[in-house]
């Protein structure tokens, strides 16, 4: 490990610590923020007991059902895009202030139409993430050098052996960004979806458990959300800079 | 004339995008969702009104204040990691972690520190708007050619006269692509922050309608929010562009 | 030529201390040379021999870690003394600004009067032949122009002593011959002492009075040729016999140091089939 990695380490640890301490020593209300240690043993209960495995169930299985829509519709819609030029200069525009406004704000508009279920909230999922993904298939498809197509004609193959063998791994790190910022996006569309108002899963949880004053149990789900937030997030990205090292360039 | 070409295809395809509004109105129906027609004659007797008037100020009042705070502590953070080389290196990886995390978790502990109040809001928003201040600022901090700071020394500049006529022209536009991302997701917070809980603002008025099933007023806060944030984007655009032409 | 001692450099060595667990670099030195007033030194070595570091040296820009270099007869350390003009190889025109703002931005900071300052700034850019060009953004011009741009804002606060630091770096062979000619009109104009940093012998032989030829890292002078051609010279002098004979001796004496600086540590032989 580098060390800014071991100093970042400190720092982290440093932090947790001065606000164990500073809940321990009643400097912080109890009533407000409960003290780390407690948040991670109130977890480790929590889990054990298996009072959350539905709830965990259902969030995650939502966010993989909306990231896995966005990432192969977008994958596609992202294809089909690329091969109509004239099509995807008209939708410039259109990309480049989409995520410049809140889409999430149409989360009520879908429970409206499509009612309290699961299908408002893998809809605001894929919504938010889809449009990552085109861009970045867009953009992977726009990076394949032209010569590769050169290669592959001096060779004599064919145009599917060209684009599963050569222009398919030429795109694959750029679709790989794409990827994996379908999972961050769906990810926060999904918890803030369950938040507002959703019959259930982790969001849902932290939100009732807030309405309750149950803090210890708030808390506990807060880190865990966190916690799996980051461990796939941080997982992704390191995958991502191997990707990027391979071609030679930095991930975005 | 290729861009008038361009422009008619942009805008027929926001005319397709407002026909297929109209078919899902459609079949949906006008409780679920009222068509382009009847939302914009709401709009018409419902924007003038007070209702409208007091819970867009609310907004408006903790965004402005939530991208001050935003804006400031992100490139105040931003400036100091891009120069500090050490502290850029440590604390680059914390920043993107948590500008990947879903924020909103943390609501819930601004709340019972802030109570129902505007400050909540505000904090709230600025969390979500600093992260991408400080990290494009420090970006833009960290691409300073190394050649423009030897310029500087070679002509004998003051430290002062260094970072006003040389690091500031240098650093505008990339810091300035931040301060759009910022605007838009410290607008997103505190309309998230207005959905989940409060009192009043245009949040907290479409979570009211969608209870009181009131579809119109839902699609027209929608409709005006996206209308704001388009415009304000784009205009925040044309002004990264005017500057990045020179670049 | 040997007029009076413009700047010297006595028993100079520069190491650049490890960082993050690297070792120290020896990078220049020890050097002791003079330059004279008015003279055009030229500096010929390898990539990586330290020609960049004895021009940052010189100007102040670095420390030495031994000895001492003057200028003018004052000790030169850490700041960039007033008289010095530095043209860098990578393009340092300032994109924010016009032509015209560019050339005037040294002269504006040191507060001359905005009169003088026109006057000078006119004059620079028509000397080096930018008139027409006041107007535009650096974005909008070639490589070549841009230097020039550096060039004038050097000028035009009148420096003693001209550093260029392989200020033709990205032009081709063309180019660079004509730029040359403009350097040595420059340097008839000015009256400046003018140390150019080169990687091209020829370059170096064709512009200079004398020609330090410098050994691979850390670099020391191997030899300093002089060239004895008159003060009016132009890159036509490429034509005379005495070009190619320079250009051969600084090739004889380099040719091992590059092969050393490209990781080589043998010479192998030097035609087809010698063995």
């Amino acid at each position: 490990m580098t060390r800014a990695g071991w100093i970042r380490l400190l720092v982290i640890a440093a932090m947790v610590g001065a606000l164990e301490l500073a809940c321990r020593l009643d400097v912080i209300d109890p009533r407000v923020v409960i003290p780390p240690s407690e948040m991670a043993t109130t977890l480790v209960m929590l889990l054990a007991s298996g009072q959350l495995n539905d709830d965990i169930v259902r969030t995650l299985g939502v966010i993989t059902i909306s990231v896995a829509l966005s990432v192969v519709f977008g994958f596609a819609l992202g294809l089909l895009i690329h091969a109509l030029p004239r099509f995807r200069a008209a939708l410039d525009p259109f990309f480049a202030t989409y995520y410049a406004v809140p889409i999430f704000i149409f989360y009520p508009v879908m429970i409206a139409i499509f009612g309290l279920s699961l299908i408002p909230i893998v809809l605001i999922g894929v919504a938010t993430a889809i449009v990552a993904m085109i861009i970045a298939t867009l953009n992977g498809l726009d990076r394949i050098p032209r010569v590769i197509t050169k290669v592959a004609r001096v060779h004599r193959m064919g145009r599917l052996a060209t684009a599963l063998q050569l222009q398919l791994p030429a795109a694959a790190p750029y679709l790989f960004t794409g990827v994996k910022l379908s999972v961050s996006y769906a990810f926060i569309a999904v918890i803030a979806a369950e938040f507002i108002l959703a019959p259930a899963g982790l969001g849902r949880a932290i939100a009732n458990a807030y309405a309750d004053f149950n803090n210890r149990r708030m808390y506990a789900l807060m880190l865990f959300v966190l916690l799996i937030a980051t461990v796939i997030n941080a997982g992704l990205h390191a995958w991502d800079l191997r990707w990027a090292k391979r071609r030679g360039a930095r991930p975005s | 004339m290729k861009a008038t070409w361009r422009a008619l295809d942009t805008i027929m395809i926001v005319i397709a995008v407002v026909l297929i509004w109209q078919g899902l109105a459609l079949w949906v129906g006008d409780t679920a969702l009222p068509g382009p027609a009847p939302t914009l004659s709401y709009m018409a007797h419902f924007l003038p009104s007070a209702r409208f008037a007091a819970n867009a100020l609310a907004t408006a009042a903790a965004f402005a204040l939530a991208l001050l705070l935003a804006y400031g502590l992100g490139i105040a953070i931003g400036v100091w990691m891009g120069a500090q080389r050490l502290s850029g290196e440590v604390g680059e990886p914390i920043l993107i972690t948590l500008y990947s995390l879903p924020k909103i978790t943390l609501y819930p502990v601004i709340l019972l520190i802030f109570g129902l109040t505007l400050s909540g809001k505000v904090v709230f928003g600025a969390i979500h708007g600093i992260l991408p201040v400080a990290l494009l600022t420090m970006a833009a901090i960290r691409n300073i050619p190394h050649v423009y700071l030897k310029s500087a020394r070679t002509l004998r500049l003051s430290p002062w006269q260094t970072i006003w006529n040389v690091l500031l022209p240098a650093t505008i536009p990339e810091v300035l692509a931040g301060l759009r991302i910022g605007f838009t997701v410290t607008l997103l917070g505190v309309l998230l922050a207005e959905m989940f809980a409060s009192k009043d603002g245009l949040g907290f008025l479409i979570i009211n309608a969608m209870t009181l099933l009131q579809a119109k007023e839902m699609i027209t806060i929608a409709v005006v929010l996206f209308a704001f944030a388009a415009v304000a984007n784009a205009i925040l655009l044309w002004i990264e562009h005017r500057l990045h032409h020179r670049a | 030529m040997h007029g009076d001692v413009h700047a010297q450099f006595a028993g100079v060595t520069r190491v650049y201390p490890g960082a993050g667990g690297h070792a120290p670099v020896h990078a220049l030195g020890p050097i002791d040379v003079a330059l004279h007033k008015g003279e055009f030194f030229a500096v010929v070595g390898p990539s990586g021999c330290g020609k960049s570091t004895f021009l940052e040296v010189l100007a102040g820009l670095q420390r030495p870690t031994a000895g001492t270099v003057t200028f003018e007869g004052h000790t030169v350390a850490g700041e960039v003394p007033d008289g010095v003009g530095v043209v860098f190889q990578e393009d340092a025109s300032f994109p924010w600004l016009t032509v015209w703002d560019n050339a005037a931005f040294g002269l504006q900071r040191k507060g001359t009067a905005p009169a003088e300052v026109r006057r000078r700034v006119d004059d620079a850019l028509a000397f080096m032949g930018l008139k027409d060009f006041s107007k535009a953004y650096p974005s909008q011009l070639s490589g070549g122009m841009r230097q020039r741009v550096c060039i004038a804002r050097t000028l035009v606060l009148q420096p003693r002593l001209i550093l260029l630091d392989e200020p033709f770096g990205a032009l081709d062979a063309q180019t660079r011959l004509l730029m040359g000619d403009e350097v040595l009109r420059l340097w008839r104009t000015t009256g400046a002492t003018v140390l150019l940093i080169t990687h091209a012998l020829d370059e170096a032989a064709m512009l200079a009075d004398r020609v330090g030829a410098m050994s691979a890292r850390p670099g020391r002078f191997i030899e300093i040729i002089e060239t004895g051609w008159p003060r009016g010279r132009d890159s036509t002098i490429v034509a005379e016999p005495t070009f190619g004979e320079i250009t051969g001796r600084l090739w004889e004496r380099l040719r091992g140091e590059s092969l050393k600086a490209l990781g080589h540590s043998d010479l192998p032989p030097a035609t087809l089939g010698a063995e």
